[in-house]
């Protein structure tokens, strides 16, 4: 079992990596990008067969270590 | 003579320099590696040293918050010991979550090196109490990560209790744009007053051959 873990930036904390790839977009002539946020996947692989379990374990990984929840928010996707 | 214990983490490369300055204010300094249980007893002051602990893997000073001198860290934290950190030890700090807000990757996402004035918001404590409120001092900065943030809240608590020690200004002392740190914030402590952080190297400013001596004047405030 697998977890997917992703990490981004809070809605509302600027973004400088994702403004800097908008501006790169923008002069490379792709006009339709409204926004460009910019975060990190981290991928588990997980001994444990319980998808609950697993889910309960990976987000005290996140809130623990894997994201600063001061600045970042995260999603967990748990895949068989 | 006051103790120091100067923390070195793998990756940290500010720890001699650090030594170095205190040392020339007279203390003895001792290098704890980051797998001891303890800091020393009689230890006056804790220094994180500047670097890039566990190369700044994930975040940086992620990692480190977890290595065992930290728990010793908080105990001592916790007890009113003073605890300064600098550069990575500020990010190490914030992680830990002993400062409040984060520190994120510069606006501009260069690493910025060079000289950097900043003014003293506030004298009131150990750490800055030799320098004058409105002061500019010229002391190197040296990160990627030092985009302080901090939501509205926790700005206005920090405007209200004093915590705010250092801004990046211009020469005249109006605020500057340096990394895109909230209020152009540099340096902070906590309520209580005794865990301090910056992104400034005052270790690196002790000496005129150095560039300037600004740093000494703040270094000596936990000390004399």
């Amino acid at each position: 079992m697998r977890a997917i873990v992703n990490i981004f930036l809070k809605e509302g904390v600027l973004d400088p990596q994702g403004k800097a790839v908008h501006h790169a977009l923008d002069a490379l002539g792709f006009e339709g990008v409204e926004d460009v946020r910019i975060g990190k996947q981290i991928i588990l692989k997980l001994k444990s067969l319980n998808i609950e379990e697993a889910k309960a374990e990976v987000e005290k990984m996140a809130e623990e270590i894997l994201a600063n929840t001061v600045i970042e928010d995260y999603t967990i996707e748990i895949v068989e | 003579m006051k103790k120091v214990a100067i923390l070195q983490f793998p990756g940290t490369n500010c720890d001699l320099d650090t030594k170095y300055a205190f040392d020339k204010l007279g203390c003895k300094s001792e290098i704890i590696w980051h797998k001891e249980q303890k800091i020393p007893s009689d230890t006056h002051l804790v220094v994180i040293a500047g670097g890039f602990s566990y190369g700044d893997y994930l975040r940086s000073g992620a990692i480190a918050k977890f290595s065992p001198i930290m728990r010793s860290v908080k105990e001592f934290a916790k007890s009113g010991g003073f605890v300064l950190g600098i550069c990575n030890g500020f990010q190490i700090l914030t992680e830990a979550r002993l400062l409040e807000g984060a520190l994120k990757r510069n606006e501009n996402l260069h690493f910025i090196s060079r000289f950097q004035t900043v003014k003293v918001e506030n004298s009131d404590n150990e750490f800055l109490k030799y320098c004058q409120e409105g002061e500019i001092l010229n002391i190197p900065i040296a990160h990627a990560d030092g985009n302080y943030y901090i939501d509205k809240g926790g700005l206005r608590e920090l405007e209200e209790n004093n915590q705010i020690l250092l801004r990046y200004c211009d020469r005249d002392g109006n605020r500057a744009v340096v990394n895109g740190s909230v209020g152009s914030i540099a340096g902070i402590c906590n309520r209580e007053k005794n865990i301090f952080g910056l992104m400034p190297h005052p270790e690196r400013a002790v000496e005129n051959i150095l560039g300037n001596s600004g740093g000494i004047k703040m270094l000596k405030g936990f000390i004399l």
